[in-house]
């Protein structure tokens, strides 16, 4: 297949491309950070549990 | 009816644990076939009669409008839940929804202004479709400032329930919108009750997608709510024995 035609859509590519990157990175973006929260919330409650066990 | 399986999966720690098994059951395999429909959907389908290229805009536009309202039907059927019931699992589950919606639907409608551009010749139009998708993106975004704007966790959960059950009603109209008012927005590609109005090689890699966003949801859903489970049980007990694994 001719990649400059597939780039180019027919004349739609300022629209396509566009909308496939933003779908993209909005779908990696919140797996990231789908991780992030839940690493972020067991490393807190981590902390907070050896805090505990230090006053005890 | 026996319910006794119900109420151990809306304890935390059982939910915890069956949340930490499916989740890479769920994202894996929505990764597998958001790749195969961006593949059917950019390059496969044939370019459309009327739209040419420009119409693959769908592939990306309609799995994420169909997200956004299937997250609010789960935010708002898990805030009827948790309100009824009181079962407070079920509003720590609405909460983690609601960042996912909103991000789906302002990807739907950035999207379709994409798509709006070419075809209709305007970015934006106060059209039936449009505006009742930006308040969906309001009522998303309504919940998540109420919710953090009450530091009582129960009384918080309460307060943007009410707010999740009063902003169903915005659903129908996104739905049947195209059809109540005569609106720039085409009509359904696929539901029109097994009468599709597109052709199986443009059809499969949408049902593909959709399929892929939605296990992609299911899976961000099971991360957002252990997360938001650890952050609720921090005092419990069963918390120091999981933790300790």
């Amino acid at each position: 297949m001719n990649a400059a035609r597939f780039l180019a859509m027919g004349g739609y590519a300022a629209y396509v491309w566009p909308a496939f990157g933003l779908a993209c990175a909005v779908l990696l973006w919140n797996a990231w950070a789908a991780r992030r929260a839940h690493a972020r919330a067991r490393a807190e409650a981590q902390r907070r549990l050896a805090g505990l066990e230090a006053d005890a | 009816m026996d319910r006794t399986w119900l109420h151990k999966l809306a304890s935390p720690p059982h939910f915890y644990r069956i949340a930490g098994r499916l989740a890479p059951w769920l994202g894996w395999p929505a990764l597998a076939l958001i790749l195969i429909g961006l593949y059917g959907g950019l390059v496969l389908a044939p370019a459309d009669h009327q739209q040419g290229e420009g119409f693959r805009i769908l592939y990306v536009h309609a799995p994420s409008a169909w997200l956004s309202m299937l997250v609010y039907a789960t935010l708002a059927l898990a805030s009827g839940i948790g309100l009824i019931w009181r079962i407070k699992l079920a509003h720590a589950v609405a909460l983690a929804a609601a960042p996912i919606g909103a991000w789906f639907t302002f990807v739907a409608l950035a999207t379709g202004s994409l798509w709006g551009k070419p075809m209709w010749g305007t970015w934006w139009v106060w059209d039936a479709r449009l505006t009742a998708e930006l308040i969906l993106l309001f009522l998303y975004l309504g919940f998540l400032a109420l919710h953090g704007a009450i530091d009582d966790t129960g009384r918080a959960d309460r307060a943007a329930a009410v707010l999740a059950l009063v902003g169903v009603i915005n659903l129908p109209v996104i739905h049947y919108s195209v059809y109540w008012w005569n609106t720039l927005h085409q009509g359904a590609t696929i539901t029109k009750l097994g009468k599709p109005s597109i052709t199986f090689d443009m059809l499969w890699p949408l049902l593909v997608m959709l399929t892929g966003f939605t296990l992609c949801f299911a899976a961000l859903l099971t991360r957002r709510v252990q997360a938001e489970i650890l952050r609720r049980e921090r005092d419990a007990a069963w918390l120091r024995a999981e933790l300790a694994r």
